[in-house]
């Protein structure tokens, strides 16, 4: 699979991750070697054996529907970096 | 040569449970901001979501209700995007293999025909949060109170062709998600909200470019959404233009829609299993636990008041159109003529209901109270014309019928006597209209009818005027 600059870069930006112009050739390059590892994948028999969702051999446990979380506002809100009126702070979303 | 519209239709409902679908904070609406959260709804690092059993079992119901296909095995997938009111930066939906599969609704054409709608899978997943973008200058506010609130995404398949169609559609669903009570239907708070995706093309050729119209929350919104989207394609495609496939947000003040730029970039979600869910498996006795408790749905309903109580087919449509409007029929019809409470409950109290802006739910004439209202014109207590002075009475200030009826004199004359001697009067007092009468012009009974329920102050009973006064008119002619 060819990791371009262009993917780098697309896929950098979905991450919210910024990379400096400098070093889009070098993570493609490493990329490009992490897909061929996984390549490798492709070379085991798979025939006749169902998707995996999950590597434990357990469902899901299910909960019973009872609201019984008190309000811990306050506590909840130490770590946030902005906060007003209860409201976390974000910069500006603009539509 | 025309086109054709082809729509389809997303639908999230929120669905009503105690607690929201990964941790036990509570659901309910209007709470002061984030004062329902926990370390799951809010992302800290190290919490881990749990199932609730009646996301689960709702989901159910509806595959069930649309004669669905129940998948008893399905996964959580993360679908991937960044938002502020997402606080995990991915929204744990299904993906690959949804709860509820393939299945039909019937719906109820505007010409009275039925068509079969196609559903192509409903899915569980969790609200987002609100942000609030008009409190602070250079800020928005996030709320997560709403964050983590069980979904059923209802997919529908491109099957309809008009905007009445999809509204017809989206109406026969928020009936049955209400029949099943799973979800609460308030449009308005968000809880019941439809995308419309809308293309245009040319009769029996191949689907056209759509875009997918967002967050539309009232019927009209849906239909005004669509009609314009449709006015906008058309102009595009006939002057030569392509449509571009996007999303696109109604503006209802404006009554049109526009691009929603942000969100172009978005449509990579780069979905994949969330491994902090295991599969989702259950057994065919929990579909069965689901089943037997099903209530009683808007078709079967609509059927059993045709056979039941004789209705037409329209009445009984209109009836059971929701559940709360059929439950309180069925109140009323008991030891009642079953189509004169259909007649009270479709006329006086949906149109008294809806000029007041009011709900069923919020109805300020106990369905009992109607009921004995009606049993008062039936017993001939009270004459049709004073029933509906006492109805507005109530639904005004409140009352009990028969303490209204005494208190204020509104019982019905049915004394043969005291209906003659009123005739007696209005005959000596019109001799010029008791003249022509008997000369021919047969209508001016009406006029003599008019004057004696007038001087009885309505309370005459009106049959009973109507075949003495015959009697008397006719008695002076010879």
């Amino acid at each position: 699979m060819a990791f371009d600059a262009e993917a780098v870069i697309r896929t950098a930006h979905l991450a919210r991750i910024s990379l400096p112009a400098a070093e889009v050739a070098a993570v493609a390059e490493q990329l490009e070697r992490i897909m061929e590892m996984v390549e490798a994948l492709r070379n085991v028999p798979t025939e006749g054996v169902g998707s995996m969702a999950h590597p434990l051999d357990l469902e899901q446990p299910l909960r019973p529907d009872i609201a019984q979380n008190s309000d811990r506002r306050e506590a909840l809100m130490q770590n946030a970096p902005a906060a007003r009126d209860g409201l976390f702070l974000v910069p500006k979303v603009i539509e | 040569m025309e086109w054709e519209v082809v729509i389809g239709l997303e639908v999230h409902a929120q669905l009503n449970t105690a607690s929201k679908i990964f941790c036990g904070c509570s659901t309910a609406f209007g709470a002061a901001p984030n004062t329902q959260t926990c370390p799951v709804c809010l992302a800290l690092p190290g919490a881990l979501p749990v199932l609730n059993a009646a996301a689960v079992d709702k989901a159910i119901a509806l595959g069930l209700a649309v004669n669905a296909q129940i998948n008893k095995r399905s996964v959580f997938a993360r679908k991937n995007y960044f938002y502020p009111d997402l606080p995990k930066g991915y929204q744990i939906s299904q993906y690959e293999l949804p709860i509820v599969g393939k299945g039909t609704l019937t719906i109820a054409l505007p010409d009275g025909r039925e068509k079969l709608v196609g559903i192509t899978r409903a899915h569980l997943e969790e609200d987002a949060g609100k942000s609030l973008h008009e409190a602070f200058s250079g800020q928005t506010g996030i709320d997560l109170n709403r964050a983590g609130t069980p979904l059923l995404e209802i997919v529908s398949e491109p099957d309809m062709r008009s905007p009445a169609e999809a509204v017809a559609y989206l109406k026969k669903l928020h009936a049955l998600v209400r029949y099943l009570d799973v979800c609460d239907g308030n449009m308005q708070e968000g809880s019941f909200r439809c995308d419309a995706n809308v293309s245009l093309r040319r009769p029996g050729a191949p689907f056209g470019t759509r875009a997918e119209v967002k967050n539309l929350n009232s019927f009209r919104f849906l239909e005004k959404a669509i009609e314009y989207e449709m006015e906008r394609q058309q102009d595009i495609l006939e002057s030569g233009g392509k449509i571009v496939q996007e999303t696109r947000l109604f503006d209802a003040n404006k009554g049109e829609t526009r691009s929603m730029r942000s969100k172009e970039e978005a449509n990579d979600y780069r979905y994949f299993p969330d491994p902090d869910l295991l599969p989702l498996v259950f057994d065919e006795a929990r579909i069965g636990a689901v089943r037997a408790a099903l209530p009683e749905l808007p078709d079967a309903k609509r059927d059993r008041f045709m056979q039941q109580y004789g209705l037409p087919a329209y009445d009984a449509g209109v009836l059971t159109a929701s559940r709360a409007v059929a439950d309180y029929y069925e109140t009323v019809a008991v030891g009642v003529d079953a189509k004169m409470a259909a007649n009270w409950v479709m006329g006086d109290l949906l149109g008294a209901l809806n000029k007041a802006g009011l709900e069923m739910e919020g109805c300020p004439v106990a369905a009992e109270k109607l009921r004995i209202l009606l049993q008062r014109i039936g017993d001939q207590t009270i004459s049709g014309k004073i029933a509906k002075d006492i109805f507005e009475l109530i639904f005004a200030e409140g009352g009990e019928v028969d303490a209204i009826i005494d208190s204020r004199g509104l019982r019905q004359i049915t004394d043969s006597g005291a209906i003659a001697g009123l005739i007696d009067e209005i005959i000596a007092a019109n001799p010029q209209q008791v003249a022509d009468y008997r000369g021919g012009k047969d209508k001016l009974l009406a006029f003599f009818v008019g004057q004696v329920m007038k001087a009885s102050k309505g309370k005459a009973n009106p049959d009973q005027v109507n075949a003495s006064l015959r009697e008397k008119l006719k008695a002076g002619s010879q």
